[in-house]
């Protein structure tokens, strides 16, 4: 059935409304999943991801276009034929049942009793490294224990595709950080298919194949964490994605990629020119920390702007410095050491210009400005 | 170091205990006491003990055979004069009379006669006064009563008696009413908390489902039967239920009737009035339980591929259960109580065994009798409230 | 333990303050059986008694059993002072001491009421009858005039309302079954007497619905629930005036009783409860209470003095009181619990 180089899932112009009137959670949605791929939908609360999730698992259902399963319509099909494990925010475990029941109850559903289910379990709890809980209750666990039973409730009857909810978000970050090893090395030994809902850009940007940046009810950007990361379609994935400079400036000239800005305090820069701008028009500027140099002798520098230093905070193996520009504004650098920086010096900085991108100024809701040390 | 642990917790218990005291006490004072000193009524036997203390001290030196030496007859003679002077001779008369009815006007006839003169130092002398006294029957209601306890209440509460020779028997078939009388209120009183589920549970379902904003309306209808009297709510079921009542008319005009059902006044009625006023007390627990049950949780059975009734079978309800335990038990606890409301609907087959007790305590003071079947309503209902507790903790909540 | 001495001692005084207190605040409190007849009450004494002494009276009310009296006593005091309660009440708690002995000579004496409302420890309150009741509507023509006819089905098809009580159910049935007023009581003292009784039961039992309120009765007979009705006149009497009923009412041995005012034995103000008695069985006071509630007084000559009118729906009219039977309070004393457990028997058969 399954033709070549037919993704898995394939969202066609879907849109979801709450209400008739109501703004729409969803809007122009098309998106594909491909088979053995980890897809992360990153976004802030609200922008449409999770609700995205919930309709492919057949809790909600699409206003308008069509989901498709393998080339067929999933429209009428509801979630207990859609064949997915779901992985829950809050684990969503049976509080009544021990944790080898829990997992069996995929099992007994699809008619497997017996000695075959117990095999299942217990691989499915090895799996998860649990092995010999599988009497316990789930209040009797830990949370991160419970992450991982639901995470092997989810696996255990081999779905076709596996959905996670913000899987992690209950836990604290060092556990965090464990359990996003743990999916990981999962998903690579099974070659699962993931859709993977989360706030968290790093927790993106670790897991993921791809990433699906949405905001206010669509897809931002959409690619490899790479190219996410380093080269962002717009002011708002530059902003929520990893750390960012939003300086205001205006176009001087555009050439192609290539343009020319102008900071409040009159410094001229140079800049990727990304998307619809032309000379004259208010852009963005972002720079990211770690791409800001210091000092004098820094080469491959194609910007440099004379700075003040306005705050210092040592974070061990890298210092953060707040460097107030003439003319107004201020930057966040981020550098490796501190030697013979003090508040209040002067300090030449600069970064090159295929770092810097200059974006339309956004109207998306949500997109920080404020640099923050 | 487990000792030192143990000397350590030792005073905060009795700090602990000790904050909880005053409370504790009160409880004692006020409930647990009272309810203990109404119960031992049920096994203690005073009144000849207390009123006669010679006779009943020679009553039990008598060896029950037959009728008694002239001296007793004579010591119960000199008694049964001075209570009556005292004005005590109704405690006896009353007491002895639950045991052989008419002894009520056999002591206060005889007292009087003995008063004005007429003599009574031996069983031949007091049998002139009435024959009754050259029978048995009456010795051996005295031997019964004198004292200090008693199984003439217990053994009355389940239709048996002493005869004269002390033997446990039956009581006269025509007489035997209570062991029927208890069925009958477990059976209601079970049924009624089964009907309580059976109706509370999808309006539980539905209160829990929908937003506060909406549900909270409907709480308070809920609840509307607790704030209208037994009698008014009665009235109401009798304009609907009655021969000529709403119901009847509706069923005959969809053609579901040819003739008018009895509906009220017999078992049903007491079945339909008794669900309706106790349905609130199943509802909020099973409502508490049920809007703590995450609704995740029926998504997630549902994405392990469960269909929705699996989904409700394997996972929802059995949540709920505690809810529906505690909610049944309060029901059927509260039921095992009642008897206003069956009197008012039901027919002659209907009375609880709460109307036998009220009858006791406040129509004929036999309090003993009143003890006796208010504990053997409390006793197996405590034993099945354990088994309850036993059955709830199988099911975690 | 000086100092915790002084502080135990300033606790009891004021715990002693509180109680004395209590039952000095406390005002005098009369306990009725509610309802109408209680309205009744309150305009034909109640009120007048406290304008014209200046004491002010607190109302209770109550639904009977001489049990609650009891826990009230043995409690200490109740704070209730002046209570209506029924002949057997009167007997069982005279006997135990709860109530305290009446001075006669301040009521105007022994001869001044019926005798039936004469007591040792209680004065008559009012006089009260059970009788048939029907809907005139429904009987067209003569209706029933005996306990035989209403035992006759057949000449009135129908349901018959009966108390669930072998109290008055006992006597009616022996009454219909042909035995004179008078000889209800001693025939029901023999146990053959019991078994006639009961089989006379038997007969009707399928045609009788068992009300246990006087409050269902109105509305038993209106919704044509029963064709007619063992029941008390006053509330039949009541719905006819208010309702536009034609309910009727046929005296013909009917059974009557009386309701006695009883004062406490622990009542703390018996000086003013006794002044409230004597104001409640006056001559003058008494025959407006008539004219409140159709019921039959106790006093000789408030009977003498009120309305004919008024009277003729009363148990004290001479013409309601040829064939009728007094209760035997004594007689249900000592038989009640076990024909109370016979009849439990038999009603659920």
């Amino acid at each position: 059935m399954t033709s070549p180089g037919q993704p898995l899932v394939e969202f066609r112009g879907v849109e979801k409304r709450y209400s008739a009137d109501a703004r729409a959670a969803v809007t122009r949605l098309d998106l594909t999943v491909e088979r053995g791929e980890f897809l992360t939908l990153l976004g802030p609360s609200g922008s449409g991801k999770t609700t995205t999730l919930m309709m492919l698992a057949g809790f909600e259902a699409p206003s308008a276009g069509d989901i498709l399963l393998e080339g067929k319509s999933l429209a009428d099909r509801p979630p207990y034929k859609r064949n997915m494990g779901v992985v829950f925010q809050n684990y969503a475990l049976f509080p009544h049942m021990s944790v080898a029941e829990n997992l069996a109850f995929p099992l007994g559903v699809r008619k497997i009793k017996g000695a075959a289910a117990k095999e299942k379990v217990d691989a499915a709890l090895a799996l998860v490294r649990l092995d010999g809980l599988g009497d316990r209750r789930p209040d009797a666990l830990s949370g991160g224990q419970r992450q991982r039973v639901a995470l092997a409730r989810a696996l255990i009857f081999e779905p076709d595709l596996v959905l996670m909810d913000e899987p992690l978000g209950a836990l604290d970050r060092q556990l965090r950080e464990h359990l996003q090893a743990e999916i990981k090395r999962i998903q690579r030994a099974l070659s699962l298919t993931i859709v993977y809902v989360t706030h968290d850009q790093g927790e993106a940007l670790t897991l993921s194949d791809r990433i699906a940046v949405f905001a206010d009810g669509s897809i931002q950007q959409i690619g490899s964490p790479e190219q996410i990361y380093d080269y962002p379609s717009n002011a708002f994935v530059a902003g929520f994605v990893g750390e960012n400079n939003m300086l205001s400036a205006t176009v001087v000239t555009r050439q192609d990629r290539q343009c020319t800005i102008r900071l409040p305090g009159g410094q001229i820069l140079h800049a990727v020119a990304t998307g619809d701008i032309a000379a004259g028009d208010d852009v963005v500027a972002a720079i990211r920390p770690e791409h800001v140099q210091t000092g004098d002798n820094q080469p491959s520098r194609c910007n440099t702007l004379d700075a003040r230093i306005g705050e210092l905070v040592y974070h061990g193996d890298h210092s953060r410095i707040r460097a107030e520009l003439d003319g107004g504004g201020s930057l966040v650098i981020r550098t490796p050491s501190r030697d013979g920086i003090a508040v209040s010096d002067r300090l030449p900085i600069g970064w090159c210009s295929d770092r810097c991108f200059a974006f339309p100024v956004p109207d998306i809701t949500g997109v920080s400005t404020g640099n923050r040390i | 170091m487990p000792g030192s642990h143990a000397r350590s917790a030792a005073p905060r218990r009795w700090w602990a205990f000790a904050l909880v005291a005053p409370l504790l006490l009160f409880l004692l004072a006020s409930f647990v006491l009272p309810v203990l000193l109404m119960l031992s009524r049920a096994v203690t036997d005073r009144e000849l003990h207390t009123v006669w203390p010679e006779s009943a001290a020679a009553l039990r030196q008598w060896d029950g055979r037959g009728l008694p030496p002239d001296a007793l007859a004579h010591e119960v003679a000199r008694d049964m004069i001075t209570a009556r002077q005292a004005g005590t001779l109704n405690r006896v008369a009353n007491r002895l009379n639950y045991d052989m009815v008419g002894s009520r006007s056999l002591l206060y006839g005889t007292a009087d006669m003995l008063l004005s003169g007429v003599p009574g130092d031996s069983v031949a002398a007091l049998a002139r006064i009435d024959p009754r006294w050259g029978q048995p029957g009456i010795w051996a209601a005295m031997r019964h009563a004198d004292g200090p306890f008693t199984s003439h209440y217990l053994l009355a509460a389940l239709d048996r008696r002493l005869d004269n020779d002390d033997r446990v028997i039956s009581v006269a078939p025509e007489q035997a009413v209570f062991a029927n009388i208890y069925l009958r209120t477990f059976k209601i009183s079970a049924l009624v908390a089964l009907f309580c589920v059976i109706l509370g549970y999808p309006i539980a379902y539905l209160l829990a489902s929908l937003p506060d904003r909406k549900a909270n309306p409907l709480l308070i209808l809920v609840l509307l039967p607790f704030w209208t009297s037994a009698l008014v709510r009665t009235a109401a079921w009798a304009v609907l239920l009655q021969t000529n009542g709403v119901v009847n008319h509706a069923l005959q005009n969809i053609g579901l009737i040819d003739a008018p059902v009895q509906l009220i006044y017999n078992r049903l009625g007491v079945y339909i009035a008794m669900t309706h006023v106790l349905l609130p007390f199943l509802i909020l627990p099973l409502y508490g339980v049920m809007k703590g049950i995450s609704p995740v949780a029926m998504r997630a059975a549902s994405s392990l591929g469960a269909t929705p009734l699996r989904a409700f079978l394997k996972v929802y309800l059995p949540q709920t259960l505690p809810g529906v335990a505690a909610g049944a038990i309060i029901v059927f606890t509260l039921a095992l109580g009642y008897y206003v409301t069956p009197a008012l609907v039901g027919g002659g087959a209907d009375q609880m065994i709460s109307a036998s007790i009220a009858f006791y305590t406040n129509q004929s003071l036999n309090w003993g009798m009143a003890a006796a079947l208010s504990l053997l309503l409390l006793v197996p209902l405590l034993l099945m409230l354990f088994a309850g507790r036993t059955l709830a903790r199988t099911v975690p909540a | 333990m000086k100092v915790a001495l002084r502080i135990c001692g300033a606790l009891a005084m004021l715990a002693a303050a509180a109680c004395n207190s209590s039952s000095e605040l406390r005002p005098l409190t009369v306990v009725g059986w509610g309802g109408s007849s209680q309205d009744a009450h309150r305009q034909a004494y109640w009120n007048g008694f406290t304008k014209s002494t200046g004491i002010a009276l607190r109302e209770d009310s109550w639904r009977g059993g001489v049990g609650v009296i009891r826990t009230k006593v043995v409690g200490g005091d109740a704070s209730w002072d002046i209570v209506q309660v029924e002949t057997e009440d009167l007997i069982l708690g005279c006997e135990e001491g709860l109530f305290q002995r009446l001075d006669w000579a301040a009521l105007g004496g022994r001869k001044a009421f019926l005798p039936s409302a004469v007591h040792d420890c209680g004065v008559g309150a009012m006089l009260w009858s059970y009788v048939i009741g029907y809907d005139g509507d429904r009987i067209k023509g003569p209706g029933p005039q005996s306990w035989a006819d209403f035992w006759d089905v057949k000449r009135f098809p129908g349901k018959r309302g009966m108390r669930k009580t072998p109290k008055y159910s006992l006597e009616f049935a022996l009454m219909a079954d042909g035995v004179p007023a008078d000889q209800v009581y001693p025939t029901l003292r023999t146990p053959a007497g019991v078994d006639r009784a009961f089989r006379k039961l038997d007969q009707i039992k399928p045609h009788v619905i068992w009300w246990s309120s006087i409050s269902q009765v109105p509305d038993l007979l209106g919704s044509r629930e029963v064709v007619m009705s063992v029941t008390s006149p006053g509330r039949l009497i009541v719905a006819n005036r208010t309702e536009g009923r034609n309910f009727k009412l046929d005296w013909h041995g009917n059974i009557y009783a009386v309701d006695y005012w009883v004062i406490l034995a622990n009542s703390p103000r018996r000086a003013e409860a006794a002044q409230l008695l004597r104001y409640m069985t006056r001559p003058e006071n008494q025959m407006r209470l008539a004219s409140y509630i159709p019921t039959g007084l106790t006093n000789v000559e408030a009977n003498r003095l009120a309305d004919p009118a008024l009277k003729k729906d009363t148990p004290s009219d001479p013409a309601n009181m040829t064939d009728a039977l007094e209760l035997d309070a004594n007689f249900w004393v000592e038989y009640g619990d076990q024909l109370t457990q016979r009849f439990n028997a038999w009603v659920a058969r």
